[in-house]
């Protein structure tokens, strides 16, 4: 499937909420009107300048805004190829860069006077960020997340609580991040007055996948100004690991236009995108939809949705942000994969070269880092986007090492 | 409007006969595909005058536990959309005049293909459709040309569906409009009857067609309640939640599994019609 490549890549989405023929509104009625009542007042805070300004103060004090992009001097001589960068997004309070969007959205359901937050998620981070602003702002905070990931990410579960919220372990269907998904739309249905739903990713209904996009933004702006500061430049390629893409999109966005910047997205590919266990849907997907948005999604030949496979909980999604998938069908940013046992070593190398333990999410980006810089000349800038740390991982890392905690 | 579909012509019939629809719900190949053919075959019988026939899918966003819990029962025995498709035309064969409305979500539609899947629900004798993710706003995907095949598209209406809204949920709307009683998800708390009736009053204010109430209505008094002032009563999750109880412990059928639907549907039918006779 191929569209006619447009004048500008950053004007998405349409009107109708779609990138082509991605994204779209595809929920129940009993969720529309909070949809389009969502949509209107984000679009009044947009043009607002002291909602910019409060989330600016937040950003800067609270979450620790700037990042800082590091040098990764000992890696770049360890692959002699390109002058390789990190992103330092995993210095954010809270560890990784879920608090970036959530600070968005906490400081927009004030706005609206909701009082109920609910979230969905997987490894947990995004949970932890929306219990973090949550206790700060004193809202009442429902976290749903898979009663498989409730088991794998204890601490995280425990964190969540420590901060207030509570944790709704999903039983039905695969007790996945998906389950979880369905399980927080159900609570949003049967809570509409009240209730606010952060959703922790680039997808779900318009205006979800626009608005966390311009949350997460911030990365990529800041990347921006400070490679011109160090480099005088632009940088010639972007990295960033997807699940359902926040991370990326927020990197790349600002980059889009500037048609120099080779950009990648790297994709959980588990035991390998040839086997059923991997969650790299626009490598091994075909596009449907799911949770409100038309995307690439991995599923049988009846449209039953497949259950995704990673060692990184955090990529461990059948589906993908809308954006994504419509940058991929226009040829502007390049989608590869990269499977656990790559991550790994990724994960290891990083520790013993730079004292960055990455978390699992970005050591997918890292492998691919690996892959690319060697071949790139060094003179070539590459940056990729660490944006979560490591420490929630150690118990699986030690797993897969055999090594018993 | 065209020549008058099966929905179109029972609901008419029933409007002279002075009471209000059932409508039943059913997953397609809850437990397994012969026993649900066996169940869809016996609806009528038992008092069903409306099928809602449900298109499993593995993410129903917008069903509880009972529903849910159904979807994977049939696609754990090997039911998808072709399955169910020969469901529709096998119960055709027997029953040229019982409704039949297939319940799901896009994406399986969306898979199959949008117009091979009207093709073939049209030559099976499916008579309308709703699709629990498709709102107005998504009307060029599946309503436009559902209609323009000749199939009814029924649209779910609620409590959130306000009057600026509910002009736009009911262009494009045919057959029935499906009330849902209550801001959640199938199967949960029981509607508030003075409150349901009240809003079928404030729908009919906007349109002709007729409104079918649904979510949440489990026993025959709660049907004859809605009868009284809605046009057609929808249960779902307690007829899918009396398929599991009737299951052996290996979550197979067993000889009541078709019996003991029937009498559930012969109790609402019941409830139905005494509601009705209030009116």
């Amino acid at each position: 499937m191929t569209s006619p490549a447009p004048n500008s890549f950053r004007t998405g989405p349409d009107d109708t909420g779609h990138f082509g023929i991605f994204g779209g509104r595809f929920v129940a009625e009993t969720l529309m009107p909070n949809i389009l009542e969502l949509e209107e007042a984000y679009a009044t805070a947009r043009k607002d300048p002291s909602y910019a300004a409060e989330l600016d103060d937040f950003l800067e004090h609270y979450v620790g805004r700037p990042s800082p992009l590091y040098f990764a001097e000992r890696l770049t001589e360890h692959l002699g190829g390109a002058k390789i960068y990190m992103k330092r997004d995993e210095l954010n309070h809270t560890g990784a860069h879920k608090i970036n969007n959530v600070m968005g959205q906490i400081l927009l359901a004030r706005r609206m006077g909701k009082s109920r937050i609910i979230a969905e998620t997987g490894a947990g981070q995004h949970g932890v960020a929306t219990a973090t602003a949550c206790a700060r702002f004193g809202l009442e905070c429902i976290v749903y997340m898979g009663a498989t990931d409730v088991e794998r990410q204890a601490p995280n579960v425990f964190r969540m609580k420590l901060l207030g919220a509570e944790v709704v372990p999903v039983t039905s269907g695969r007790s996945t991040l998906k389950d979880a998904m369905n399980e927080a739309l159900r609570d949003w249905v049967s809570n509409v007055e009240n209730t606010f739903y952060c959703i922790g990713t680039v997808a779900g209904p318009h205006p979800y996948p626009a608005m966390v996009r311009d949350f997460q933004s911030i990365i990529g702006e800041e990347t921006k100004r400070q490679m011109q500061a160090r480099e005088g430049r632009l940088p010639d390629s972007l990295v960033a690991a997807i699940g359902g893409g926040s991370n990326a999109m927020g990197l790349f966005h600002p980059f889009l236009d500037d048609k120099s910047v080779e950009i990648y997205g790297v994709e959980a590919a588990g035991k390998g995108v040839t086997t059923h266990e991997h969650a790299a849907s626009i490598t091994g997907g075909r596009p449907g939809v799911l949770h409100g948005n038309r995307t690439y999604l991995l599923m049988d030949d009846d449209g039953q949705i497949e259950e995704a496979h990673s060692i990184s909980a955090g990529l461990d999604y059948p589906g993908i942000g809308p954006e994504h998938s419509w940058l991929h069908d226009v040829g502007r940013v390049n989608y590869i994969s990269a499977t656990d046992d790559e991550a790994l070593e990724a994960f290891k190398l990083c520790c013993k070269l730079e004292g960055i333990i990455p978390a699992l999410e970005p050591s997918h980006a890292l492998a691919k880092v690996i892959e690319l810089a060697s071949k790139k000349p060094k003179d070539h800038l590459m940056v990729m986007n660490m944006c979560g740390r490591g420490d929630k991982d150690i118990f699986t890392v030690a797993h897969h090492l055999g090594v018993k905690l | 409007m065209s020549s008058d579909t099966r929905i179109e012509k029972r609901f008419a019939d029933l409007k002279q006969q002075g009471r209000a629809a059932l409508v039943t719900f059913i997953t397609a190949g809850d437990p397994d595909y012969d026993t649900s053919l066996a169940i869809l075959r016996a609806l009528p019988g038992a008092g069903a005058d409306v099928i809602e026939l449900g298109m499993p899918f593995t993410d129903p966003m917008a069903d509880g536990p009972a529903i849910q819990a159904s979807s994977l029962r049939a696609l754990h025995a090997g039911q998808n959309m072709i399955k169910t498709l020969r469901m529709v035309t096998e119960f055709r064969a027997q029953d040229d005049t019982t409704p039949i409305v297939l319940m799901g979500y896009y994406n399986p539609i969306y898979i199959y293909g949008v117009e091979h899947f009207l093709d073939d629900a049209k030559k099976a004798g499916v008579d309308g459709l709703i699709v629990v993710d498709l709102p107005p706003e998504e009307d060029h995907e599946l309503c436009i040309p559902a209609l323009d095949a000749g199939l009814n598209f029924i649209r779910l209406a609620t409590p959130t569906t306000d009057d600026k809204r509910l002009p736009k949920v009911l262009t494009n709307t045919s057959g029935f409009v499906y009330y849902v009683s209550v801001t959640g998800i199938t199967g949960s708390k029981a509607p508030d009857i003075s409150r349901v009736t009240e809003a079928v009053g404030r729908i009919k204010r906007h349109t002709d067609l007729p409104v079918a109430v649904g979510f949440g209505v489990k026993t025959a008094e709660q049907a004859a309640g809605i009868a009284a002032g809605a046009d057609g009563v929808v249960v779902g999750s307690a007829i899918v939640s009396t398929v599991l109880a009737s299951l052996g412990k290996d979550g197979k059928a067993t000889d009541k599994t078709v019996s003991s639907v029937t009498a559930l549907v012969n109790d609402l039918a019941a409830g139905v019609r005494k509601g009705s006779s209030k009116a």
